[in-house]
């Protein structure tokens, strides 16, 4: 009865409200029915989609819309592939006019990727944070993917940021939260004195352990893709992943014991049959 | 005729073409594309009022998967 009695009620982040704190993405799948499946076991209600230009030549083919409900997900449309503000806000702004289009709440919010390197896809701080300044004037919001510096991080959030979303690892790369301490630092700066602040960890997660290390850290919620999409089973993942991330965030309500050196019985010592090497159970101390 | 970029490609429409009618020629869903002109955006409500001019650059984008 887990789930029953887990009291999580989502994720707020600015003006939307998320019943999972699971993003996932919608790329990278092998095809659209396997995308629409996996966001299905995912339990996620709120997916990511990239702005490109048209093809010119065959309609509209079959188009990602068709395999995404938006009354059922709330869409957030990223800025992936820029590698400058200018670009970032322009990418932004198509987004939002795609989305006012087809009604759906997506419209006033962007996840801001602004790379600065094609090898590593880390963000790059400075165009980010312009960008950041610059999208908020424009009325967004905006949720931004950023490297896991703490000083960074304070300073999106400073300019405005709804959300701060550092990576665990570089993006696509599997390797989970690499520097759980600077996620902890992220933690207390963003969240120290404003509680609600969201802080999301986006990009670098392979498995389900990862999101549930994620989650158990405090952060409010996971945003993933390649994880999901390139496992060998998509779905069985996907599964996987929603029920890492209720764990997660279980553990970190529950709270974990604090790490010792050395070991406690769990068993009690009183009426115990046995010999010990030693009077005390403290080795090298009799 | 008159000459625009559109997607980076050069192409040839017929005078006073508005955007609306561009997006009818090119088959493509006026509900799910976002139409910038030179670097501004041109507004759904907009579409069919607005002509295309000698020069134009038009970038037409829609929603794919990503992450």
């Amino acid at each position: 009865m887990l789930f029953e009695d887990s009291q999580d009620d989502g994720i707020q982040i600015g003006s939307h409200h998320l019943a999972s704190r699971l993003i996932v993405g919608t790329g990278k799948y092998d095809d659209l029915e396997l995308m629409r499946d996996s966001l299905d076991r995912s339990g996620t209600d709120c997916v990511t989609v990239a702005v490109r230009r048209e093809r010119l030549y065959d309609g509209d083919g079959r188009n990602l819309l068709d395999f995404l409900d938006p009354q059922k997900f709330t869409l957030l449309p990223n800025t992936a592939g820029c590698y400058n503000a200018r670009d970032a806000v322009r990418v932004a702004r198509m987004g939002r006019e795609i989305l006012s289009q087809l009604g759906n709440p997506g419209a006033d919010w962007v996840k801001l990727e602004v790379l600065g390197d094609a090898k590593t896809l880390l963000p790059d701080p400075v165009a980010t944070l312009e960008a950041t300044r610059q999208l908020v004037e424009d009325g967004f919001q905006v949720l931004c993917y950023t490297s896991d510096d703490p000083i960074v991080a304070r300073r999106l959030k400073e300019a405005g940021a709804t959300s701060v979303m550092p990576a665990g690892s570089p993006i696509g790369s599997g390797q989970g939260v690499l520097n759980p301490n600077n996620i902890k630092i992220c933690l207390e700066y963003l969240k120290g004195d404003d509680p609600s602040y969201p802080v999301i960890v986006d990009a670098g997660v392979g498995t389900a352990s990862d999101v549930a290390e994620a989650m158990e850290l405090g952060v409010d919620g996971v945003l993933l893709n390649t994880a999901i999409a390139h496992a060998r089973d998509p779905l069985g993942m996907a599964t996987a992943m929603k029920l890492g991330c209720e764990a997660g965030r279980l553990a970190y309500q529950a709270g974990r014991i604090p790490k010792a050196l050395y070991a406690t019985a769990s068993s009690p010592e009183e009426g115990l049959v046995s010999t010990r090497p030693y009077k005390s159970r403290f080795w090298g101390r009799p | 005729m008159t000459r625009v970029t559109i997607n980076g490609e050069v192409r040839e429409i017929a005078d006073q073409t508005t955007v609306a009618q561009l997006l009818t020629q090119l088959e493509l869903n006026d509900q799910r594309v976002a139409v910038e002109v030179n670097l501004e955006i041109v507004p759904h409500q907009t579409h069919h009022q607005f002509i295309l001019n000698e020069g134009d650059e038009l970038e037409v984008v829609t929603l794919v998967g990503g992450g």
